[in-house]
């Protein structure tokens, strides 16, 4: 899928980039960071994905080297880079505000990394004319930061990161200033520019719809811990915690007590209804579990004998979505079941204290490690 | 309408202070620079009788008797020891020949004898009338208008023939002591610029809690009165002070060869330069807290040493708080006054000290008055030419 650079210093088979036990602590008593391992691929576009304080930023500090991890080894093409100083690294990084130099013009800006590097005065000029053909911007060479929208500035931000030619390139939020019709197409844009060039990039938002467009791989952080890492659709089909479940997209979650286990299946009991459910967690007869169930994957008044989850529901509102009806509806002791159902001729007529049956796939039910509430 | 009324009266407090307290006060010092109606109004005739004549051989015989008549009233009125101390700045001999004529004048009742004119009544009071020099400067010291405070502040004369030449080299007291002012002021500016640029930083890039503490040394020195403050340094710099005392005792200096830290251009540069200080500081760290870290750690990341991203990345952002530290730092030096006074000696005295002897011991108000219009004016300057060199342009965030 991605263009892979060749790679002659290590072989194919090593990482890009590769965190081994990384602890980081400010105080010395609380971790920021939990004895963290990841790997990124070459070429790969992973995403660091997670609430504030979950300690994507810290990650991302931590690799560009304006952070020293407490413990652990951080390998950058293989080489222990942790005690290097940032512009020793090689790394490209756009910071979250930009951080184009206001007193600079575009073409400074963008010269600036390659004056650090000595690049002859003629190579130079030719780098910055690409950079800026690159991300569109040609044209406004002469230009002071502040002359610029907020949709310039970050291609401007993006240009410099990568003019210096960097195989790495950190993505510190960068599109959270801009409003959403400009984030969205820029989304784009830096996917194509990522996959144009093979570089690798790690890039942090608390936007999971945008890691979802964006990413190969995203890793859903929370506390300082990956709670999951996989691909965009393995993590919105198959959450394997509750936490990534209601993180990526909507979801259904119900409490309840198991009843029997097979070896992928268990049977579960919740508000009187007992529900057949993919077995994800580790559990027992006994054991609590919490169901997630994706609000599309819940059926509406089915065929008979469509779904082997079946159960009678009291509707409790109906929000018209466009394309989609989001129906909340009282059922297995909750009332925060949700269904969201096609726009289709003859699901208009649900009214707000109507029964309905509802129904849903074994496959489309999983049985989560319960989770205390509040986190 | 009310309503703006209202409001207007409420800024009328201020307004009536500011115009009694600052500019009626400044403006009359101002206007004393150059008009002086003192002698033309207590030697009204005399003037009056020497206005056509050019300087040159007797002058016309009413001047005479105009002048009897004037000085005689004078004595009487007791407004000639003003006259003459403002005459006898023009020529100092006039400073004792005119109350002398006058009060022998008011006395004796004087008259001419048969046969007399009122030449030879003046000429057998006191010589000095037969020189057209005495008629000369009464004349000269009569203008109301007059160039001769600023002539006299840029150490210039007025010939007889009213030709304008620089003083004697050696006769010179304020062009060199102007020159001294702003060396002394670019020095102190300079001294405060390399040591509060550093201290400026660590305070705008430090944790919030250090940055209360760092700024407290830097505020408590600067609420302490500026007296305390001069005369400590008298203790710290004194040959028997704190400071010889260390290095004697280090041996870094020899007992007897104590160095002279007080009471010289060192002493007015040392104590100026920590008076100065927080000015330098607290400019420097209000431009450099609306700096943020990201630009350093941006340029760290695209490859730069610290040295060259200081260089390109954060001194230019910092310049508009160098350029108003230091622009405030030299006005306030220019004019220091205090400091200098008191530690500076003979050798570290500055223009404003003049000024100040000009006001409190000389009494020529005109000239202390000149003094002032022209530091005004080059202060001014100054201001003007930073704004244009920085105005609309140095526009950060």
């Amino acid at each position: 899928m991605t263009a892979l650079k060749p790679d002659l210093k290590s072989g194919p088979t090593t990482p890009h980039v590769c965190f081994e036990a990384v602890s980081k602590s400010y105080d010395g008593k609380t971790l920021v960071v939990h004895s963290l391992d990841l790997e990124v691929a070459r070429g790969e576009f992973l995403t660091l994905l997670g609430p504030s304080g979950s300690g994507k930023t810290t990650i991302l500090m931590l690799l560009a080297g304006f952070e020293v991890p407490s413990a652990g080894v951080i390998r950058v093409a293989g080489k222990p880079v942790q005690d290097l100083p940032p512009r020793k690294r090689g790394i490209g990084m756009v910071f979250q505000n930009y951080a184009l130099f206001p007193h600079m013009t575009v073409r400074e800006n963008l010269e600036f990394p390659l004056e650090a590097r000595s690049v002859a005065a003629q190579a130079r000029e030719e780098r910055v004319a690409r950079a800026m053909d690159l991300v569109r911007l040609s044209g406004l060479a002469g230009r002071r930061p502040a002359q610029l929208s907020g949709g310039q500035q970050q291609r401007v931000a993006i240009a410099r990161a990568l003019v210096f030619e960097p195989e790495l390139v950190l993505m510190d939020e960068p599109l959270g200033a801009l409003d959403r019709s400009l984030r969205e197409e820029m989304q784009y844009e830096i996917r194509s520019i990522q996959r144009r060039l093979g570089v690798t990039m790690v890039y942090v938002t608390h936007d999971q719809r945008e890691a979802m467009v964006m990413s190969d791989r995203i890793a859903v952080l929370r506390g300082g811990r990956i709670e999951q890492i996989a691909g965009p659709e393995g993590l919105y089909e198959e959450p394997e915690r509750v936490f990534v479940a209601n993180f990526i997209g909507e979801n259904n979650r119900l409490d309840a007590e198991v009843t029997s286990v097979e070896k992928h299946l268990c049977e579960v009991v919740t508000g009187g209804e007992t529900i057949r459910a993919i077995k994800v967690a580790d559990c027992e007869v006994g054991d609590t579990v919490t169901l997630s169930m994706r609000p599309e994957r819940v059926a509406v008044n089915p065929r008979d004998g469509l779904y082997s989850n079946e159960t009678d529901a009291i509707v409790e509102d109906v929000v018209f979505l466009g394309g989609q009806l989001r129906v909340r509806m009282t059922a297995c002791g909750s009332d925060q079941i949700v269904a969201k159902i096609p726009n289709m001729l003859g699901h208009g007529g649900l009214l707000v204290g109507d029964t309905v049956r509802i129904g849903w796939a074994v496959a489309d039910c999983r049985a989560l490690a319960a989770e205390p509430a509040h986190s | 309408m009310t309503a703006r009324w209202r409001a207007a009266a409420l800024v009328l407090p201020l307004l009536i202070y500011t115009v009694v307290t600052f500019l009626v006060p400044l403006t009359t010092m101002l206007v004393r620079s150059f008009y002086d109606p003192v002698v033309a109004e207590v030697l009204p005739g005399v003037l009056a009788a020497l206005d056509d004549w050019n300087g040159s051989g007797d002058p016309p015989e009413p001047a005479w008797e105009a002048a009897a008549t004037d000085l005689r009233a004078a004595a009487e009125a007791g407004t000639v020891g003003r006259v003459a101390s403002r005459v006898g700045r023009v020529d100092p001999d006039l400073r004792t020949v005119l109350p002398g004529t006058a009060f022998a004048l008011a006395e004796g009742g004087l008259r001419p004898a048969r046969g007399q004119t009122w030449h030879d009544v003046m000429v057998s009071v006191d010589s000095a009338w037969a020189s057209p020099d005495t008629w000369r400067g009464i004349k000269e010291g009569g203008r109301r208008f007059t160039s001769r405070h600023y002539l006299n502040a840029v150490d210039l004369t007025r010939g007889p023939d009213g030709s304008v030449a620089a003083r004697p080299e050696d006769r010179r007291i304020y062009l060199p002591l102007f020159w001294r002012t702003l060396q002394v002021s670019l020095a102190v500016t300079l001294l405060c610029l390399v040591l509060g640029y550093p201290v400026a930083h660590l305070i705008a890039h430090a944790s919030p809690r250090k940055r209360g503490i760092l700024l407290a040394l830097v505020l408590v020195p600067f609420w302490t009165s500026l007296l305390a403050r001069t005369t400590s340094w008298i203790v710290l710099l004194q040959n028997q002070g704190v400071i010889n005392d260390l290095l004697v005792a280090t041996g870094l200096v020899a007992d007897d060869g104590r160095l002279a830290l007080v009471y010289n251009m060192a002493g007015t540069l040392i104590a100026m330069a920590h008076v100065l200080l927080p000015f330098m500081v607290l400019s420097l760290y209000s431009v450099m807290n609306s700096i943020s870290p990201q630009y350093m750690r941006a340029a760290a990341s695209l490859g730069a040493r610290p040295w060259h991203a200081f260089r390109k990345v954060y001194w230019p952002q910092s310049l508009p708080g160098v350029g108003a530290g230091c622009l405030m730092v030299f006005i306030l030096a220019i004019g220091y006054y205090i400091t200098p006074a008191l530690v500076g000696g003979s050798s570290g005295q500055l223009i404003s000290n003049m000024v100040a002897y000009h006001m409190q011991q000389s009494l020529n108000w005109g000239l202390a008055a000149a003094l002032g219009v022209l530091m005004l004016g080059g202060v001014m300057l100054l201001y003007v030419l930073y704004d244009r060199l920085t105005g609309g342009r140095v526009g950060i965030r």
